[in-house]
Parts: C-alpha cells; sequence; structure tokens
C-alpha cells in the first residue's frame, strides 16, 4: 500500500529554484533514503512535508491531499532542550498532542532499555554521551505513533565511529519494528546499510535523477558476502552522484557537521 | 518547581537502583535500596543512582576548599586596602571629621546600630518592591513584544531613552511628583533595574534553538505554546545575567530616591550624616547598603541555580557514560 506519494513537487525561493520537480513515493513499512549533495535541497523537502513552508506540486497521504499530523520529524541535530530531564524530553510529542504529562511518562518509560538509556531516565541532555542523546531523539520522535518518520541526517552530527554503530542499532531497530520511514542523507553507506529504496537527487535546482532498489536481506552488517554486494551498490551510487556537474567550491559529498 | 519534579512515590521503573552498564557500584545500590524505600523517598532515577556518578567521594569538601581558595586572593586585597586606610588615617594626622579610620567606622556603626537598622529597612522595602514591579514588567513586556514585533520597535526607543536620563536630575522630580512615600522610590528603582532585564529576556527568546521551534511545530505546537515549551526556557539563562546586572542597580537606585526626599531610608540617613559632618556614619551606611547589594548578588545566583539545575549538570560532566549497544 503506498502511504505517501510525491508529484512533481517544485519550490522556489524568489529566482532560487531548489527542487525541480521531485516524484517520489514510500510504501507501507518501507524504509527509503534520499540521498544527495549538500544544499540540494533535501531539507526544504521536508520542510515542505512538515507544512512548514508550501510549495507546489501533488502531495499525497493514503491517496488522500497530504494534511498535517501525518509525520513524526526528527531534526538534523538532536535538538533535545537542555532545560528537560531525558524522559520529559522524550515526552514532549506526547504532551504537545495533550497527554497528561503523568500517563505520557507511563508510556515513554519501558521503552528505555530499548533504547539504551535504562537509568538515564531523569538525567539532564547534558549528561549523555552523543549516541545517546540521538537515541533518545529517535525515542522522542518514534512514541509520538505517528504514520511515518522523517529523518534529516539524524547521524550527520557524530563522529564516525558513533555514527557507524548508531546506524547499525537502527538497522536492528527497524528489523523489529518496521516503521514506514523517510530518511534523508548525504551518506551513501548509511543509505544502502538502512533503506529498501534509495532516491539519489541532482544538485540544486533538485530531481531525481535515479531510483535504486536495495534487495539485499537483513541484518546487512552480518557477512562478507552482503558486504561485497552493498559495496558494488555504494560505488553505483557514488558514480552517479560524482558524475553529475557540480560547482567547484561545493563538493558534493562533503560533511557538513556544522 | 523543575520541570517533572512530581514523578512521585509509587511508580517503579524498571531501571530502579540499576547501574548503566560500564559503571561501577551496583553492590552498593542493593544496600541502599531497602533503606531508600522504607524512607519514601521519591528521589529513585531522579539521576542514575549516586553510586553510578564518576563524580570523586569529597566532592562536597573539596568544592568547599576550591571557594575558599577562589576566594583568597579578594579577601587579601580587601584586607590590605583596610590596613593601608586605617594606618593612613590614625598616624597621617588626619581629623576623624575628614576622613575616619575603618575602626572608627566600624565602632560608631556598633554604636548606632538601632538608627542604622530602622533606616535600612525602608530602604530594603523600596527596593524589593522596585525590583519585583520591574521583574513583572519585564516579563510581561518582553513576552508582548516577543509576540508583537511592532511593539518592540516602539518601545525600544524609549526604553534606550529612558536609560540616558541622568538620575541626579529625575529622582528630586519625581519625589516632587509623587510624594515622600513609597511609590516615587518604586519607579526609580524599576527605572534603574528594568532595562538589561527586558533586553536579556528579548534576546534570550530570539536564541532559542531554530531546530527545536522547528520540531514543535511539526509536532502540531502554536504560536503561545512554542512560546512556553521553548523560547521561555531559552531565555533563562540571558535573564539572569540580566537580573545579575540590574540587581546591583536596585539598592543604589533606591538610595537615590530616599536622598532626594524621605522619611527614613538610608539615603535619608547618609543625607543628614553628611550635614552633622559626620563621614563615619555615611561610611557605615554605605558599608550596609553595599551588604545589602551583595546579599541580593548572591540570592540572584542562589536562585540561578536552583531555577537552572541542568547548567551545573552540564558543567559536572567530566566522563562520558559508556555508550552501550543494544
Amino acid at each position: 500500500m503506498t502511504r505517501l506519494e510525491l508529484r512533481d513537487v517544485r519550490k522556489s525561493f524568489g529566482a532560487l529554484k531548489v527542487l525541480a520537480g521531485v516524484s517520489l513515493h514510500v510504501e507501507e513499512g518501507e524504509f527509503v533514503s534520499i540521498l544527495g549533495p549538500s544544499g540540494a535541497g533535501k531539507s526544504t523537502l521536508f520542510q515542505l512535508l512538515t507544512g512548514a513552508i508550501r510549495g507546489e506540486g501533488e502531495m499525497r497521504f493514503d491517496g488522500a491531499p497530504l494534511d498535517g499530523a501525518r509525520f513524526a520529524f526528527m531534526p538534523q541535530r538532536d535538538a533535545l532542550m537542555p532545560w528537560r530531564r531525558v524522559i520529559d524530553n522524550t515526552t514532549l510529542g506526547l504532551e504537545v498532542q495533550g497527554m497528561a504529562r503523568r500517563a505520557a511518562r507511563e508510556r515513554v518509560a519501558p521503552l528505555f532499555t530499548e533504547f539504551g538509556l535504562a537509568g538515564f531516565e531523569r538525567a539532564w541532555p547534558a549528561e549523555l554521551s552523543g549516541g545517546m542523546r540521538q537515541r533518545a531523539a529517535l525515542l522522542r520522535t518514534v512514541v509520538q505513533q505517528r504514520d511515518m518518520l522523517l529523518l534529516d541526517e539524524p547521524f550527520g552530527a557524530l563522529d564516525a565511529l558513533t555514527r557507524a554503530a548508531m546506524q547499525r542499532w537502527l538497522e536492528g531497530m527497524w528489523r523489529s519494528h518496521r516503521w514506514t520511514a523517510l530518511l534523508i542523507t548525504h551518506d551513501v553507506r548509511e543509505a544502502v546499510l538502512l533503506s529498501d529504496r534509495i532516491y539519489v537527487l541532482s544538485a540544486r535546482p533538485a530531481r531525481v535523477v535515479r531510483e535504486v532498489a536495495v534487495p539485499l536481506p537483513r541484518p546487512r552488517t552480518e557477512s562478507a558476502a552482503l558486504a561485497r554486494e552493498a559495496a558494488a551498490i555504494e560505488a553505483g551510487i557514488l558514480d552517479t552522484l560524482l558524475g553529475q556537474p557540480t560547482p567547484i567550491n561545493d563538493h558534493p559529498m562533503e560533511n557538513r557537521n556544522d | 518547581m523543575a520541570i517533572g519534579e512530581s514523578i512521585g512515590a509509587g511508580e517503579s521503573p524498571p531501571s530502579r537502583g540499576r547501574c548503566p552498564a560500564g559503571q561501577k557500584g551496583s553492590q552498593r545500590v542493593e544496600r541502599l535500596r531497602p533503606l531508600r524505600s522504607k524512607m519514601r523517598l521519591a528521589i529513585y532515577v531522579r539521576r542514575p543512582p549516586l553510586a553510578c556518578r564518576p563524580s570523586p567521594p569529597q566532592e562536597g569538601r573539596s568544592a568547599v576548599i576550591a571557594a575558599f581558595a577562589k576566594l583568597a586572593p579578594a579577601t587579601l586585597a580587601f584586607a590590605l586596602l583596610l590596613l593601608a586606610w586605617e594606618l593612613y588615617a590614625s598616624l597621617g594626622g588626619i581629623a576623624p571629621t575628614v576622613l575616619p579610620a575603618p575602626s572608627r567606622v566600624l565602632a560608631q556603626a556598633w554604636e548606632n546600630r538601632a538608627a542604622l537598622a530602622e533606616n535600612t529597612l525602608p530602604t530594603i522595602r523600596a527596593t524589593l518592591a522596585g525590583f519585583a514591579c520591574s521583574l513583572i514588567a519585564a516579563f510581561v513586556l518582553s513576552a508582548l513584544v516577543d509576540f508583537l514585533a511592532p511593539l518592540r520597535r516602539a518601545l525600544f526607543p524609549l526604553l534606550i531613552a529612558s536609560q540616558t536620563l541622568p538620575l541626579v536630575a529625575i529622582a528630586p522630580l519625581v519625589v516632587l511628583w509623587f510624594g515622600f512615600g513609597l511609590l516615587p522610590k518604586i519607579l526609580l528603582v524599576a527605572l534603574v533595574t528594568f532595562f538589561p532585564m527586558m533586553v536579556a529576556l528579548v534576546e534570550g527568546y530570539v536564541a532559542t534553538s531554530a531546530e527545536i521551534s522547528q520540531m514543535l511545530a511539526a509536532m502540531g505546537a502554536g504560536r503561545w505554546r512554542i512560546f512556553w515549551l521553548a523560547r521561555l526556557p531559552s531565555a533563562l539563562p540571558y535573564f539572569f545575567a540580566g537580573l545579575r546586572i540590574s540587581i546591583t542597580y536596585a539598592v543604589v537606585g533606591a538610595i537615590f530616591a530616599e536622598y532626594a526626599g524621605a522619611a527614613k531610608g538610608l539615603g535619608i540617613y547618609m543625607l543628614s550624616a553628611k550635614n552633622n559632618f559626620r563621614p563615619d556614619l555615611v561610611l557605615a551606611a554605605v558599608a550596609v547598603s553595599s551588604a545589602l547589594t551583595l546579599a541580593l548578588f548572591g540570592l540572584a545566583v542562589l536562585v540561578q541555580l536552583l531555577a537552572m539545575p541542568w547548567e551545573r549538570a552540564g558543567r559536572d560532566r567530566k566522563t562520558e557514560p559508556s555508550e552501550r549497544r543494544s
């Protein structure tokens, strides 16, 4: 069943064309990634989906025009509130939905073990490591029980080792929960490890230049044979990305760790 | 007070008393658990259990020693200054009606302690009343300005102009208009303390992380909700910075107002002591007003520590909690 469907979505800021007709779809229980160079307009796409900005083109959810409150959104940096304890950060979405704080805590508390945060319920975010903060942010996102997750480069600000650990962890979590998810990333390996399908965007103005299915069995980190297949897919995607004409000062695969 | 202080007794989270992996001390927690439940303390997972935290055991004592070590140079400098003054005043042949020695100031202050106390109370009252009004006005107006951008453009030039008024000239006028009661003092204290807090709050709201605002909006929070959940708490560190600045003006503002006209108060006490050629009593009153300001400043710092416990948590964190994979 198709949940999200975009047809020819366009967006310009004044004379600056950011999205030049993006079409994509996400099925129920599918993990889809949008991969593209920095500044390609990936985040603009998410802002369109969450309703922060308006654009042109058609956005449908479950066949009907997209209305609000379909997505649980996880921003680039963890966006944990330093003045709320970890448990109160994770209940934030439920509280905004109008759930009483106590009930929201009871809903969230049993999930702390699975998210590797047991014992840190009443810690402050400043007391957590980068990976733990990101897991808390993901917990805050998934407990909202929306129809679909929007993950905006969730591991972009982590060091390489923690990022690799978090990617494996997220793959494991996804295997048991089968969230319908749309991930924005510029990390090819991350996209191949996590996704069922990958949309490769061009540099600005963005359009889909390639759609890559990743038919590898999960878990994908177990065998050497799988790693070789994954590497072949990665190489193909990199060729697509680097084959595009890009501005000299704007290397398409640079990491934005700001 | 602090968010979520009321998680309450009776609930039993799965992690109670258990140490996060990689940290020692679980045995000690096991030992503490019956004691804790017997005492019905509701503080269980307030943080990772105490024994799991990486802090050194003598943290309290070493912190006190460190605080004293930090204060020592300032104390020494102050003592030396007083000593030099004492020697100069007593050995230099200067009349006590011109420059009294610190010892004389102290002795006279003690002798006139009843009069000093009697005049200190109205000053404290004027300071606190004025500061409270100023605080409320700063919160209300800053929130209004945050919601209505045009109001900000209308108000800020006026507020900045208000800071250019020479207090010496304004104080007698305010007393002329509003009499010798509490009102002119409240107004003058508010005039000197309002601006730093107002500016700090408005800048604090603006400093709210865009990602947090965007995330709240995606969750479906409205403008007011975002203000309450994100903008106001984000402004707290700014607010306390402004508060610490403005609270040092508050006592001085009250004394200025009293100087211009009052029945009782440190300001009027200083004025009459000066007119009676008693610089020792003027200085005694000055010492009292300094002590008042320092006490208020200390109070502001204390309130900040209590209101923003996460600040300390961030500073205290020396070692990373162990990273775990599931």
